[in-house]
């Protein structure tokens, strides 16, 4: 029915299949090559550092001076160095409370924003402020609230309100100064739990809540028998994401108090910046960051164990 | 057991009004359907009956109690809701006890209950599983069995089968039905779907705009629909409408057709009406209507054919088995006494 001058039926173009189409057809040549660059970034910024960090453990390296292998010598010193233990000490002590803190307060905060409230998106932006500024601005702007002579609490404190006749110790002595390092990582660690358990709480479906209502549940029962457990498998992720980078933290303490006063307030990782680069002792320093890895194991292990799905997780397969 | 009424009842979501004085008067041990097309308020009045929903206005009793200001877990109801709201981290089992462990009931009484429950809906074997491991028809009847266990004055349906397949839905729907026969519990069911609601209902309320179109037995509403809507919602296929007028004792659509008139009754007969003829009303005669043949959609049991009369399109259900081809001219005649006729202005039925 085709007339003349109509434009012919448009055939799609048969192209013959270069080498180049053959070898990117061929799997394990793509295979290769879409790996490469995922496993070339872990090679050298991962595994690299993290293999020298473990040799240097195992050596005198100095700063200037590459050191020979000393075998446990470092790790047989530390045990000896009380420093070492105090250091251990708080950053267990550091992370267990902060970790406790944050959970509490950032799931009451999530509870509150998963409400409706007015101005919702407003204030769940603003939630978010302490978590994306810098971590040094912020420590920087807690040093100076803990400042000895210019504290703004002090101020308020005495000079406003008159409650008190004294400056406030925030940082001169080792139990304040450590508890005034919880508060500010607490206030910097909620917004990230507070906003992950946001999300895991509106995965919740209000259904399962009238349902429990009808059931007739009470709020408390309602948070204990379905928010709870519901939330648990974000909220196991999430702690084992804060353990991990509690632990580690290393910028809020070393701008606040430098492992001060005395080395009280000293963490693995600050403790082992100190020994390693203002000190110059690269393989002691290397080996108090490798202390860390047990307790840092431990903690993936736990998110491991608490993250395997659930039973009432998995699909139809058997029990 | 327990009667439901719902008196005047008003919603308003801000400033939008989702009920208008819905006034619904449900029996003891009846089962009634909220039937309507989505966003007529169905489910909003359910929910009102359940607590989940408060009410802008009037009142909603529960076997002669008001309870407006009662919370849902002192109403004495349970509801199956559309996603059956199965607790996921719970196993049947403790789906179903849920609302007696709440209770602080003893164990024995846990499992005495959920045992019975069980056993009115043969899950006896799926006890200890969890609700990802169900299928749907069962994960519909541990909702079913949750809402047992509760020994409930009403039960309340939110298109519990809109989930399953349509073969299942037959089959889910028969069961349900035979469960009310069994416990003879006064049941609120919406659904969109008419059939559901012709097929289990000893009373449908028909919504449409948060407006109670029509409030009565199923085969009432098939036979005397009160107005256009009710007569085009009920019935499937849905009910043919012909505009035209009334001359000469004779309905006429424009192009001249004339369509035999209902025997008359007392009332005056406007002018313009609305002529509603259900596709298995009509009939094939030899002196009948010319109308041209569209489509021929033969069932086996029935054959519906596409009808062309003028310019309006128009379908027969024909018992007999019909040969007749696109284009063919095809004479059909309905049964005067089962005409339907409507004020155009209103949409109102002109009652014969």
């Amino acid at each position: 029915m085709q007339q003349a001058g109509a434009p012919a039926r448009w055939v799609p173009e048969k192209r013959e299949q270069t080498w180049l189409a053959w070898l990117f057809d061929w799997k394990p040549f793509l295979i290769v090559i879409c790996l490469m660059p995922a496993v070339g970034l872990l090679l050298v910024f991962l595994t690299y550092p993290l293999g020298l960090g473990i040799y240097l453990a195992f050596t005198d390296a100095t700063i200037g001076r590459s050191g020979v292998w000393v075998g446990l010598e470092n790790f047989i010193w530390l045990a000896g160095d009380p420093i070492f233990w105090g250091a251990v000490f708080f950053s267990v002590f550091y992370t267990g409370v902060a970790t406790v803190l944050k959970f509490a307060l950032g799931l009451w905060l999530a509870l509150l924003l998963n409400n409706h409230i007015p101005f919702k998106s407003f204030i769940r932006a603003i939630i978010l402020v302490p978590w994306i500024v810098p971590t040094v601005l912020s420590a920087i702007a807690f040093w100076w609230i803990y400042d000895p002579q210019f504290s703004i609490i002090s101020y308020v404190f005495v000079d406003v309100l008159g409650w008190r006749d004294t400056n406030i110790d925030f940082v001169a002595t080792a139990w304040p100064a450590r508890w005034s390092l919880i508060a500010a990582n607490v206030w910097r660690g909620i917004p990230f739990v507070a906003i992950s358990l946001l999300a895991g709480l509106q995965t919740i479906p209000p259904s399962l809540y009238e349902a429990a209502m009808l059931d007739g549940a009470t709020s408390w029962q309602r948070f204990r028998y379905i928010t709870v457990p519901m939330i648990m498998p974000i909220l196991a992720i999430v702690m084992t994401f804060s353990i991990i980078f509690t632990f580690t933290d290393f910028q809020l303490v070393y701008a606040i108090t430098r492992g001060g006063p005395v080395n009280s307030t000293h963490l693995l990782a600050t403790l082992a910046f100190q020994r390693g680069i203002p000190a110059g002792q690269l393989g002691e320093g290397a080996a108090i960051a490798v202390s860390m890895i047990p307790f840092l194991v431990f903690a993936t292990l736990f998110s491991y164990f608490a993250l395997a799905r659930r039973k009432w997780q998995q699909g139809e397969s058997n029990d | 057991m327990a009667t439901v009424e719902v008196t005047g009842v008003t919603k308003f979501f801000g400033s939008t009004q989702v009920l208008k004085d819905v006034y619904v008067s449900i029996a003891d041990g009846e089962f009634v359907v909220l039937v309507g097309p989505s966003g007529c308020g169905k489910s909003t009045l359910l929910r009102m009956i359940a607590g989940l929903e408060n009410i802008t206005g009037g009142t909603i009793s529960i076997g002669g109690r008001v309870v407006n200001t009662v919370p849902p877990k002192d109403r004495d109801i349970a509801m199956v809701f559309q996603n059956y709201a199965l607790y996921p981290h719970m196993t049947v089992f403790d789906n179903m006890a849920f609302s007696l462990k709440l209770a602080n009931a003893p164990q024995s009484v846990m499992e005495d209950e959920v045992g019975r429950a069980a056993k009115i809906l043969g899950l006896g074997q799926l006890l200890h599983r969890y609700p990802r491991q169900l299928s749907g028809g069962q994960r519909q009847r541990v909702a079913m069995g949750r809402a047992i266990v509760r020994n409930p004055q009403v039960f309340l349906f939110d298109e519990p089968l809109s989930n399953l397949d349509a073969k299942l839905r037959v089959q889910m729907r028969a069961e349900i039905k035979e469960l009310h026969e069994r416990l003879k519990v006064t049941t609120v069911y919406v659904t969109h779907d008419q059939i559901e609601a012709m097929t289990m209902a000893d009373k449908i309320v028909v919504m449409n705009h948060g407006v109670v179109e029509q409030f009565g037995a199923p085969l009432d509403l098939y036979d005397r629909p009160n107005n256009l809507f009710v007569a085009g919602f009920i019935g499937s296929p849905a009910m043919n409408m012909l505009e035209g007028r009334i001359e000469d004792g004779a309905f006429r659509t424009p192009d001249g057709a004339a369509w035999p008139l209902p025997p008359n009754g007392t009332g005056e007969r406007p002018a313009e009406v609305i002529y509603g003829i259900r596709p298995e009303h009509l009939r094939l005669d030899p002196d009948g209507i010319r109308t041209t043949v569209q489509v021929v959609e033969p069932t086996g049991s029935e054959t519906q054919v596409v009808l062309r009369c003028g310019e309006t399109a128009m379908l027969g259900a024909f018992r007999e088995r019909v040969s007749a081809r696109h284009g063919d001219v095809l004479p059909v005649m309905p049964d005067p006494a089962l005409v339907h006729l409507f004020d155009r202005q209103t949409g109102r039925r002109i009652s014969a």
